[in-house]
């Protein structure tokens, strides 16, 4: 037995010297992609495969709906604020590559059909996953990598992440046991990469339910600080009032579709809908304001020029009473809100009409049509 | 194309992370140390690219500000 310890299989010390798992006589060295998303989770997932030596690099797939930096971007308060994209900046400190992929045009499909449901919001969350896992998959063969990586862990997400979930999101994906969760690997049967010897199973975690304690444990454990902490999740889709800003644009088309340029504009200024043809969308401040200019071309729009106030889109069709509505409501959120008339030039197929009038009285707005 | 001449990416109008999506895909298609101009309008730009240069091992040659746009000028590593 004493001897028995002290002689240590080849393999062994092989591994003491080749802390990477390359086998000795291929030379083959594991590879994974890593769902990276930008939160911590996906980040200590990465970060325990890439400790066993696999090589591994991160792919990041922007839905549209994706938290990172928009509204930064946008309003001219946050402008200062250092803003940095989250995805990005964990592949920096990991020291590993980061695949940005575009799947906004594939995600409407996720988003408007989703076979498992919405989570509490318009939150596809095990589609979503589903999708990704899928697209991972995809890229894995294309790209000669052998494994995934997510941060998922058990109970962590009361919806879409259940010890039920984890198998429907390997199967439906397609990556079956190619698919590993470093986190709570060990509550889970052994994947590929463990039974191949690519990963070590005992050096995978058993982390379950809600708490964030031992996320932060290993967080502090692998000496990472600063790392970012989404509450609601990586998307728009879990916010509440985004979602209710979505569905009323699906109920008011009549259809669950959208583009980029729809899901953009939710998430800028005051949506105002006075009737289910036509809203008002009002910028809050200046940065809000410069975005909306760029959409100005293509929309009907208002702007006061008696007084200062802001530029305001009209999603829609509206009609000439629609458009004095309109300007009433705009003339509330001008500098003339307290004056008798306030003067909006509206500009619809590059013809512009002024109209005169009073502005609405804040009661006078029925809270329904603020959305 | 000349040596010199940089490819153009053009991303003014998009939001992050849309130009570095850009900039990737048009990375693909070009040889080693070539030269990139991105030109976009969302500041985050400043930061996402550089980010996304030292990830990659690109190397910023140049970024201004000119009428509300910036420009990135870069070279693409080995
Ligand atoms: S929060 Fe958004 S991005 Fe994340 S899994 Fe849910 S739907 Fe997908």
């Amino acid at each position: 037995m004493v001897l028995q310890k002290h002689i240590r299989p080849f393999s062994d010390i092989i591994s003491i010297i080749f802390p990477a798992v390359i086998d000795p006589m291929t030379q083959f060295q594991p590879k994974a992609v890593a769902l990276i998303s930008g939160g911590l989770d996906s980040m200590l997932a990465a970060k325990v495969v890439m400790e066993q030596g696999v090589h591994v690099e991160g792919i990041n797939f922007y839905t549209g709906f994706c938290v990172e930096g928009h509204t930064h971007a946008i309003r001219k308060k946050d402008r200062n604020k250092p803003k940095r994209n989250n995805a990005l900046w964990v592949a920096e400190q990991l020291g590993i590559k980061l695949h940005i992929v575009d799947v906004i045009e594939e995600y409407k499909d996720v988003l408007t059909n989703p076979r498992h449901g919405y989570g509490a919001n318009l939150n596809p969350c095990l589609d979503c996953k589903i999708f990704m896992v899928g697209k991972a998959k995809q890229w894995i063969q294309d790209n000669g990598f052998d494994f995934i990586i997510t941060g998922e862990v058990i109970g962590q997400r009361p919806k879409s992440q259940r010890k039920e979930t984890m198998p429907i999101v390997a199967r439906e994906s397609g990556a079956d046991d190619r698919l590993l969760r470093p986190l709570c690997a060990k509550n889970l049967p052994p994947t590929l990469p463990e039974r191949e010897g690519w990963v070590d199973r005992e050096k995978l975690y058993d982390f379950s339910g809600r708490t964030r304690k031992p996320q932060m444990a290993l967080a502090k454990q692998f000496g990472l600080v600063d790392y970012a902490q989404p509450a609601g999740g990586c998307c728009f889709l879990t916010d509440e009032n985004y979602s209710r800003k979505l569905s009323d644009l699906w109920q008011a088309r009549g259809e669950k579709q959208y583009e980029l340029d729809d899901i953009m504009l939710l998430k800028v200024g005051r949506h105002i809908r006075p009737a289910p043809h036509f809203k008002l969308i009002v910028a809050r401040e200046e940065g809000e304001g410069r975005f909306l200019q760029g959409y100005k071309n293509r929309f009907t729009h208002l702007q006061p020029v008696s007084h200062g106030g802001p530029l305001t889109l009209i999603d829609g069709k509206p009609s000439e009473q629609d458009l004095e509505l309109a300007a009433r409501i705009l003339a509330r959120y001008s500098q003339g809100r307290d004056a008798e008339m306030v003067e909006v030039e509206a500009t619809q197929a590059g013809q512009s009409r002024f109209f005169k009038v009073p502005p609405m009285k804040p009661h006078e707005i029925p809270a329904e049509w603020m959305l | 194309m000349d040596a010199v001449t940089p490819h153009r990416v053009d991303a003014r109008g998009l939001l992050c992370p849309l130009p570095v999506i850009r900039l990737q895909d048009a990375a693909k298609t070009l040889p080693p140390n070539s030269l990139v101009e991105l030109i976009g309008t969302d500041p985050g730009i400043l930061n996402d690219v550089p980010a996304w240069c030292r990830i990659n091992g690109h190397q910023i040659l140049e970024s201004r500000e000119e009428n509300g746009e910036f420009h990135v000028l870069l070279k693409l590593g080995e």
